[in-house]
């Protein structure tokens, strides 16, 4: 125990090592991969976002003209984003809030 | 007398080991005669999942197989399927997997000798422990975007390159990591709480060891000099090392061995940030994988084996996965009779048990 010691010492004298939630936020790193959502306005719904998810989390259809992405299937990994021909599917780097009930992220083109 | 046992069982759920392993132990008054393990809790299946998936799309899924050494899980599958369409990926993204698994192996380690204080009761060492590593996953997470799933491989190299701003900040990380646990390290060695609970436990021997086909941290622990880095798979023949090995085979010498390995690893990126030439990440790759393949790395717990048959479609024929916690099991089986009741968290955890990647 009493090799600790010095490390007890200067634990004493320097600042925590852990935040306090609430009041201090743990700012994003830059291209951290936080959550994915489109720029619905360039889609052109080719679907090839569809095809090359691993986890079957986004649906396209060209028809209703929508692009849904359910985000408690999507692990993130940015494929969508690499993949997609127009760029317009973004990764932000913060995180989803919680929610207290599950929902589809779904984008509608007008 | 038969009559004077009893069966405790250590798990499924236990406070020292979060995941789901279950040790009937045949007890005799306070001393384990026989541990009868069984697993299966946490089985998901992911081998069958290549029927579905193809092969690219398959990295993020084998990634997923455990939760501590996934990149060296990726990069397996990456190297065996490369090997098998006979792509060569370039210099760089062959040093950038090496700096990468030198990263998850320090924190797996970290997370390790944090969990294996806290075994023993020493719950400082473990908030000390767990501090350092805390560090390496905010590294990890500038580097890659994300704390420990970080997704880089690609079949043809990386999908992110560091760069050299960020490589200083890896350097300096590495190096402040490095003094703090200098300071730790003592306590780890010489601390007569901890050597009370490991030196002596849960003994195993060489020749046992390589009878048993014991891999990784805990065969070096016995003697055993078997590192698959050695075998030079990404740019681990252009640097210097030598396996660490220590030759007592208790829990002891398995703990010194990860903490040297530690050390090991931080010298390692060193080597690789100093050496790594400037150039492309990764090649285009066309067609799909034909034929069979085995591939072998070293992760964290020890050597990962895949097997993988593929038949020219993008969809794998069969994967086959052995974990080195599948190998290191039998160890837990050798050494429990004869030991303490109290001695059985040090012991199971002393084989840094992934039980998420043995059922996969």
């Amino acid at each position: 125990m009493f090799r600790m010691l010095g490390n007890i010492i200067r634990n004493l004298f320097s600042k925590p090592a852990t935040r306090k939630y609430p009041q201090t936020r743990r700012e994003p790193f830059e291209n951290a991969r936080g959550c994915i959502d489109i720029d619905i306005s360039n889609c052109i719904f080719c679907g090839i976002c569809q095809k090359k998810c691993p986890a079957d989390a986004i649906k396209v259809s060209k028809d209703g003209k929508s692009w849904e992405i359910d985000p408690y299937k999507c692990i993130i990994c940015n494929v969508c984003t690499e993949s997609c021909p127009k760029k317009c599917i973004l990764s932000n780097p913060e995180y989803k809030a919680p929610e207290y009930q599950k929902s589809i992220n779904r984008r509608v083109k007008e | 007398m038969p009559d004077r046992r009893t069966i405790i069982p250590f798990g499924p759920q236990h406070p020292v080991l979060p995941e789901p392993i279950q040790l009937r132990l045949v007890i005799e008054d306070e001393r384990v005669v026989e541990a009868i393990p069984s697993v299966g809790y946490v089985h998901r299946g992911l081998e069958k999942l290549i029927e579905t998936k193809d092969y690219n799309q398959m990295i993020f899924v084998v990634e997923r197989i455990c939760g501590i050494c996934s990149f060296m899980h990726a990069l397996t599958f990456c190297q065996a399927i490369e090997s098998l369409m006979d792509v060569e990926i370039p210099p760089r993204a062959k040093y950038l997997r090496v700096i990468w698994s030198e990263l998850h192996r320090v924190h797996s380690h970290l997370l390790w000798l944090g969990l294996m204080a806290d075994s023993f009761g020493f719950e400082s060492l473990f908030m000390q422990i767990w501090k350092i590593r805390e560090e390496i996953l905010d590294v990890l997470e500038k580097t890659s975007g994300n704390r420990v799933i970080i997704s880089t491989n690609i079949v043809g190299g990386l999908r992110r390159d560091i760069k050299d701003d960020m490589m200083k900040h890896v350097l300096n990380v590495v190096g402040e990591c490095k003094r703090e646990m200098d300071r730790v390290k003592k306590v780890f060695t010489h601390d007569y709480t901890v050597k009370h609970r490991t030196v002596g436990v849960g003994v195993l021997s060489k020749g046992k060891a390589y009878e048993l086909g014991i891999v990784g941290p805990t065969g070096r622990g016995s003697g055993l000099e078997q590192d698959s880095r050695t075998l030079g798979y990404a740019a681990y023949d252009q640097l210097d090392f030598t396996p660490v090995v220590e030759t007592d085979g208790d829990c002891y010498a398995r703990m010194v061995v990860r903490l040297r390995e530690v050390f090991q690893s931080f010298d390692l990126i060193e080597q690789a940030v100093s050496k790594i030439p400037k150039g492309e990440i990764s090649v285009p790759v066309k067609g799909n994988p034909d034929g069979e393949v085995v591939a072998r790395v070293e992760q964290p717990r020890g050597e990962v084996f895949y097997y993988i048959k593929a038949n020219g479609t993008k969809n794998l024929e069969r994967l086959r996965v052995r974990t080195p916690t599948f190998a290191n099991v039998p160890v837990l089986l050798a050494v429990m009779p004869g030991a303490q009741l109290a001695d059985v968290p040090v012991i199971t955890l002393s084989i840094d048990p992934c039980i998420s990647c043995t059922e996969r």
